[in-house]
């Protein structure tokens, strides 16, 4: 059963981010739409669970959108990037696609420029499911190797995803040679077909290649697609399997930030020489400071009191709630979104609470 | 009898929570309350001063915050922050509301 796509909406205005999560939630294709209220939080959520598409502004306090930007690209070279701003601007728009985003977009004002958007979205997340390559995304590589084939064309193929490149060399259409970082030849070749996403350039010829590869082109990817259908059930489970795996164990505090509401998540020590951990927080050092200082004043005021054990602390603030519970001599304090209620704050900590202490 | 009660431990004196509300300005003067006189009011400048720090020290957080809930085991503290101020309200756990 396909899984529904993952899209995850950044913004520093709550109001934008409700608004296009009801109107994203409508599309054909019913994604998973996901929020996040700055650049800290966003690349916090990308680390915990794989994304099909980020959705991001471009103006916004502490990290702007193109810092965002240059920092997801490149931990995140799959991911789909809509830029969608209120700036504009020439040179962000050209600056926003040199660092390889797939759409630049001004934010719809009118319902038949929200349709579009809805549209453009939508064709992405379809580009998506096919693979492609930035750029030519309606192309697979397959498509990009049988052009040059069939034109009887002499390049190279330099091919670039998430850290590895390859070269492929067509000469008068024929695919004389491929190297990867560590394979040569056919293998190569076959590592190279593998990848669904990435950027590629075409470069000039090289007639002086030695010739390495004596299959033609039809055989290779007859190959190919043959290994491909072999491996497609038994390697997808397995695929799946690990990046879970992979996104869970990243993070202790990964796991609590997945409740619904919550921003981000910090254990703090009451010894102040441990450093306390964070998930989603971009000013540890002074919300770990408040929060120690906190627990001890209010723990000397019930001791004072007689009040019996400090349970826990709910905290309503005017951007985000704040909640602190204890574990011995660990404080855990959690961000939750300024949207939930008193009653929704207090299930929500002690149900973490719980879920931290087991 | 008078020479055993020279063995006996002294019993700490066992203070009720009480119910109610009171309010301190930006000083931490408590300025009305509706707490049962018993209740001492070195403990309202307390629980006040120690609200007031709190509310200051998540501003210096970039927490700013307008209300906190503190819950003890045998009672629960709201505090609102009232220009500069606050208005505290404590119930203690159990305590049902009066049905006239």
């Amino acid at each position: 059963m396909p899984t529904a796509h993952k899209i995850l909406l950044l913004d520093d205005e709550q109001d934008l981010l409700d608004l296009y999560r009801d109107v994203l939630t409508q599309l054909p294709s019913r994604p998973e739409i996901h929020t996040a209220n700055s650049g800290a939080r966003a690349i916090a959520l990308l680390e915990s669970e794989p994304f099909t598409m980020l959705i991001s502004d471009l103006r916004m306090p502490k990290m702007d959108g193109l810092q965002v930007l240059s920092i997801v690209r490149r931990k995140f070279p799959q991911l789909r990037i809509v830029i969608m701003t209120g700036v504009v601007d020439e040179q962000y728009r050209s600056r926003a696609y040199a660092m390889g985003i797939d759409l630049f977009w001004e934010k719809p004002r009118t319902s038949e420029e929200i349709t579009l958007f809805r549209d453009c979205i939508e064709s992405l997340l379809g580009q998506q499911e096919d693979g492609g390559f930035r750029g030519v995304q309606s192309k697979s590589l397959v498509d990009i190797i049988q052009l040059e084939c069939l034109s009887h064309n002499s390049s190279v193929l330099k091919i670039t995803k998430a850290g590895e490149q390859g070269n492929i060399w067509v000469t008068e259409g024929k695919v004389i040679d491929a190297a990867t970082l560590t394979l040569g030849g056919e293998e190569a070749f076959k590592e190279i077909l593998s990848w669904k996403t990435g950027s590629f350039e075409i470069l000039p010829g090289e007639p002086d290649h030695p010739c390495v590869i004596t299959t033609s082109y039809q055989g290779l990817l007859l190959d190919f697609a043959q290994t491909c259908d072999e491996n497609k059930g038994s390697e997808a489970s397995a695929q799946t399997a690990a990046c879970d795996t992979k996104f869970l164990t990243r993070s202790p505090l990964a796991a609590l930030s997945k409740v619904d509401g919550v921003e981000f998540v910090m254990t703090v020590p009451a010894d102040e020489k441990s450093e306390p951990l964070s998930w989603g927080l971009e000013n540890m050092g002074p919300v770990a400071t408040w929060t120690r200082q906190t627990q001890k004043r209010l723990r000397e005021l019930g001791e004072r009191l007689q009040a019996g054990d400090l349970k826990q602390v709910e905290a309503i603030g005017l951007e985000r709630h704040i909640g602190i519970a204890s574990r011995g001599d660990t404080e855990l304090c959690v961000g939750f979104k300024r949207t939930l209620s008193a009653d929704e704050l207090y299930e929500t900590l002690k149900n973490i609470s719980i879920k931290w202490a087991s | 009898m008078g020479f055993l009660s020279r063995f006996s431990k002294p019993t700490p004196k066992l203070e009720r929570l009480p119910s109610g509300s009171f309010s301190v300005d930006a000083l931490g003067r408590v300025l009305a309350s509706t707490l049962p006189h018993a209740f001492s009011s070195v403990y309202m400048v307390e629980i006040g001063s120690a609200v007031l720090a709190i509310f200051k020290e998540a501003r210096e957080a970039a927490l700013p915050m307008s209300e906190i809930v503190v819950r003890y085991g045998g009672i629960k503290i709201t505090a609102r922050e009232l220009r500069g101020g606050a208005i505290i309200f404590l119930k203690p756990k159990g305590l049902k509301p009066y049905n006239a």
